[in-house]
């Protein structure tokens, strides 16, 4: 039945969901580091020391972010919190809530992954399956090799390679941020929104050239394997044009399983962008994330890390639910 | 041994992936001699020098008599010759040293991931169907469903101190994540050869499960087994420069990774140092590229569908 | 007596592999008569499918057709340009494949494969055209009308099989070459699928090459009858004629080797196995399993010649003539 299949691919999402916020509440917990310390710490550091009152202020921070209640207690807080779309506040940067630093950052790392999702796998199919092809010219193979170094390059050393060539030394684009320094932000304005995108190619173009690399190798090899079917002889005995031997008979054929794919490829995308963001000073999640790291700030790794993992599952999910009427072979009965 | 190189020559990956890396453990082990460990952290030497040699260094080797006096001296000569970081550390034996630490993160990340992937891999595709496998495939389905980048980043943030992290320790960690797509691919490759006629053969014989597992199925399996290791190896190389992209790790030692996180952290490209960023991103390049190698070559042999026979 | 539709001449098909040169066709002459069915038979690897496949002129690297011309109605397939040989696919020559179970395309409903086939060859036709012929070709495929809105993995073998055919005889070409188009189907599909067949045949005034290495039912459906063995042909003629005098002992062997219910239990067979076709043996191609083999059969080619009106052979015991 469609709904058994649905509610398979449903019962999944939320136990991926679940472990992942499980996992979030009890790692940072079962450190011996303490996030309180911490930031007491690092206040004392900076703003001197006062000896008497410690304890007591201590201890009040502690109640405030209710870390001072048996581990279960937190738990069950955490989750609740969870439910409600509340994953607290940020314990370095007090009184902001996670949720609003998240808020403040998700739409520049949407922007960036998402651009370079659409790019590297519409350049990357087409390309892979023009390669794949055996009536493309031979000429193209020798593509292959820098595509395959592409594919194994972390994004963010390629990141490294292309601020030093196209930013440093032929200052064809900016080294780092967003946008230019002293601009005026406005969305309506073209030349902001130009500025923008100026700013944005280098960081997205160290993710769409290593998905690319992935994806147009994969699409290769399902090219090749798919050129092997019976139907590809039969198309050929029809007389059928090439153009449409290669879009509707061998591309079309070779995409599909590639598309369960996607899912993954945006997974490694978004942890690329991470880096990606960190080196580009870009003010995404991934900055953020790496900000949070440097303070230890509990409730912030924890929020981003379950946000990203969430957002993930969700594309996850989405792209099962897409995939039965992609491929008529595959009913909602039969699942997996 | 002649076999195995015309094998190679007819499989160029494979070929040139080893060549590849045979020339890194060469660089990174044989290396060790022309270096003086020391020279690896901060303030052994003069910063922000671009590559050279210093010949005053080299020409006294024929001043010295004994042959580890001529070794300092050679060292001496050639510390400088991929250039200085920043913080004073030869370059030179920054890359000979993290490239075999991250060599050896990718060992132990491999073996632990090859290992559980294999042990899992094997009982719950042998025992399909029942709970430990069910068990089993829920766990790997969620866990590669998550982003495993991020999920080491939580777990490294976590520990007792990310910035004293030992390499048995980064590998560890990198290996949380490493086991889960060997143990996905092990169990597809089990069941498929389950319904075999030399399986039944086997199973009427009355060879005892695990039996079965490691005299025929294991055996028939070993270059897929071998293409995991690789893929795990892989994995674990980048996630372990992932983290010390970010900084996670103990940052005097001269990883790889940790080197980039520097150059990020002074600025590096800022500051016209080429030699400090082309360095390191060749070597990692050249690494994980030969890893790609060598699995996309072993893939050929697992898989002889996919060889471009005759 | 009109001209025959098909007459292939001395058509050589040669692998070239790094040991040399497997010659899957070697020199075989034949010629097809219209609205006449022939059936090509032998064993695996006699090179008969590769005679299917070189006619659609879809032989791949490393095979190539050495030489030899291939005149459909009068136009030499070998001379066509590229372009000219795929109009002439579908239109003047189409194929039914083996195995229909994976020969149709598996995300595109039934009507518009056959659609789509039409269309690349006469883009004149309107929407509503195609879609009528998609109506009548099913119907004379005897398929019910539902399936043109369904994908083949809704449909059975033979299903699939007849849809194969629809797509065949879409563009009413004057030849079709069906390789082996009942070996997977069961043997009661076999015979409606074959049944299908021959009414088409009649109704179109089809010439069929009919390729298979079933004895018996190349029996029950060709005119005509060609043994063919290690690429070279052993012997052509008209079907009745043949089996009740077999002129080579190939096709004596083969005859004899369909089991007969009067026999039950015995089993007979050609012993021996098919020789290297990069390697064959000088002479004869036949001679290492031939049990009446001369010493000039070891030596000199037999020439394929009409040894009879419409029935010719290849071999020395009707009287030494070299190639």
């Amino acid at each position: 039945m469609r709904l058994g299949y649905v509610l398979r691919r449903l019962a999944f999402l939320l136990g991926v969901i679940w472990t992942a916020a499980t996992l979030n509440f009890l790692l940072p917990r079962l450190a011996p580091r303490d996030p309180v310390m911490q930031k007491v710490a690092q206040l004392a550091a900076t703003q001197g020391l006062r000896g008497e009152g410690f304890a007591e202020y201590v201890q009040s921070q502690k109640e405030l972010y209710g870390l001072d209640r048996p581990l279960w207690a937190q738990y069950v807080s955490y989750m609740w919190g969870i439910l409600h779309f509340d994953l607290g506040f940020s314990i370095t940067n007090y009184p902001t809530t996670v949720n609003q630093l998240i808020a403040q950052s998700v739409w520049w790392t949407i922007g960036l992954v998402g651009t370079a999702t659409a790019f590297a796998f519409a350049i990357g199919t087409v390309l892979g399956a023009l390669l794949g092809w055996n009536k493309s010219p031979r000429a193209m193979n020798a593509l292959i090799p820098p595509l395959m170094v592409f594919s194994a390059t972390p994004s963010f050393v390629l990141a490294l390679v292309l601020i030093y060539f196209l930013a440093f030394r032929a200052k064809l684009f900016p080294l780092s941020r967003p946008y230019s320094l002293f601009v005026i932000v406005d969305w309506s304005d073209v030349k902001f929104l130009l500025d923008v995108v100026h700013h944005a190619i280098l960081p997205a173009l160290s993710l769409i050239l290593v998905s690319l690399g992935q994806w147009s190798l994969g699409m290769r090899a399902m090219m090749v394997t798919v050129e092997g079917d019976d139907y590809m002889t039969f198309a050929e005995a029809k007389g059928l044009k090439g153009s449409r031997l290669f879009l509707q008979y061998a591309l079309r054929n070779a995409l599909l399983p590639q598309i369960t794919g996607l899912a993954v490829a945006i997974g490694s995308l978004v942890a690329g962008s991470t880096l990606v963001e960190v080196y580009f000073n870009y003010p995404g999640l991934g900055n953020r994330l790496g900000a949070a790291i440097a303070s230890f700030d509990y409730y912030l790794i924890s929020g981003i890390v379950f946000f990203l993992i969430t957002g993930i599952a969700l594309a996850t999910f989405f792209v099962d639910m897409l995939y039965p009427f992609l491929d008529p072979r595959i009913s909602y009965a039969r699942g997996t | 041994m002649r076999g195995f190189f015309r094998y190679v020559g007819r499989n160029p990956a494979l070929g040139w992936g080893l060549g590849i890396l045979a020339l890194l453990l060469l660089f990174s082990y044989g290396g060790r001699i022309l270096i003086d460990p020391a020279d690896a952290y901060a303030l052994a030497t003069k910063p922000d020098l671009p590559p050279m040699l210093d010949r005053e260094a080299l020409a006294k080797i024929g001043e010295m008599t004994t042959f580890e006096d001529k070794l300092a001296q050679l060292r001496l000569g050639l510390r400088h010759i991929f250039g200085t970081d920043t913080q004073g550390k030869s370059l030179l034996a920054s890359m000979v040293l993290g490239t075999g630490l991250t060599l050896q993160i990718g060992a132990i990340a491999g073996a632990i991931g090859i290992g559980i992937g294999t042990v899992l891999g094997f009982v719950s595709g042998y025992y399909a169907g029942t709970v430990f496998d069910n068990i089993v495939t829920s766990l790997v389905d969620v866990v590669l469903t998550m982003p495993g980048f991020l999920v080491l980043v939580l777990i490294a943030s976590s520990l007792a101190d990310p910035n004293q992290m030992t390499v048995l320790t980064m590998g560890l960690v990198v290996s949380v994540t490493a086991w889960a797509f060997p143990t996905r691919a092990i169990r597809s490759q089990v069941l498929s050869m389950r319904e075999r006629p030399f399986v039944m053969m086997a199973k009427l014989s009355a060879m005892s499960g695990h039996e079965i597992i490691l005299k025929e199925l294991m055996p028939n399996l070993l270059p897929y087994l071998v293409m995991s290791l690789a893929n795990s190896v892989y994995g674990g190389v980048m996630g372990s420069l992932g983290l010390q992209g970010l900084g996670i790790g103990d940052r005097r030692q001269p990883y790889l990774g940790m080197i980039i996180w520097w150059i990020q952290y002074y600025s590096a490209f800022l500051r016209g140092m080429w030699w400090w960023i082309l360095e390191p991103v060749t070597v990692i390049v050249l690494l994980l590229t030969a890893l790609i190698l060598i699995s996309f070559g072993l893939d050929e042999i697992a898989n002889p569908r996919t060889r471009r026979t005759v | 007596m009109s001209e025959p539709i098909l007459q292939i001449v001395d058509l050589r098909v040669y692998y070239h592999v790094e040991a040399g040169a497997v010659k899957a066709v070697d020199g075989v002459d034949l010629d097809l008569d219209p609205g006449v069915k022939l059936g090509l038979v032998g064993e695996s690897g006699s090179g008969k499918s590769t005679m299917a496949l070189a006619l659609m002129r879809m032989i791949k690297e490393p095979g190539k057709i050495e030489g030899g011309q291939m005149i459909l109605d009068g136009t030499d397939l070998m001379t066509l340009t590229t372009e000219q040989m795929r109009q002439a696919r579908l239109s003047q020559l189409s194929m039914i494949p083996q195995g229909a179970m994976n020969s149709l395309h598996p995300l595109l409903r039934i009507e518009d494969q056959i659609i789509d086939g039409m269309r690349d060859h006469d883009p004149t036709l309107t929407q509503h055209e195609l879609r009528e012929r998609v109506g009548v070709l099913l119907e004379a495929v005897e398929l019910n009308p539902r399936v043109r809105r369904m994908y083949p993995h809704e449909l059975s073998g033979g299903m699939k099989q007849r849809a194969a055919m629809a797509i065949a005889i879409s563009m009413h070409p004057q030849l079709i070459i069906a390789d082996e188009p009942t070996s997977a189907l069961d043997v009661v599909i076999q015979r409606q699928v074959m049944e299908t067949l021959d009414r088409l045949q009649e109704e179109l005034d089809l010439s069929i090459i009919l390729i298979g290495h079933d004895m018996g039912l190349m029996a029950q459906f060709v005119d005509r009858l060609a043994v063919m063995y290690a690429g070279r042909l052993m012997e052509l003629g008209n079907t009745r004629a043949l089996f009740q005098e077999p002129l080579h002992p190939y096709t004596d062997l083969l005859i004899q080797s369909l089991p007969v219910l009067e026999n039950k239990g015995v089993f007979t067979g050609i012993p021996g196995i098919t020789p290297s076709l990069l390697d064959v043996p000088p002479g004869c191609v036949f001679n290492t399993r031939c049990p009446e083999a001369t010493d000039v059969c070891r030596e000199i080619v037999p020439a394929f010649r009409e040894l009879q009106p419409g029935r010719w052979a290849a071999c020395h015991l009707h009287g030494v003539v070299e190639a």
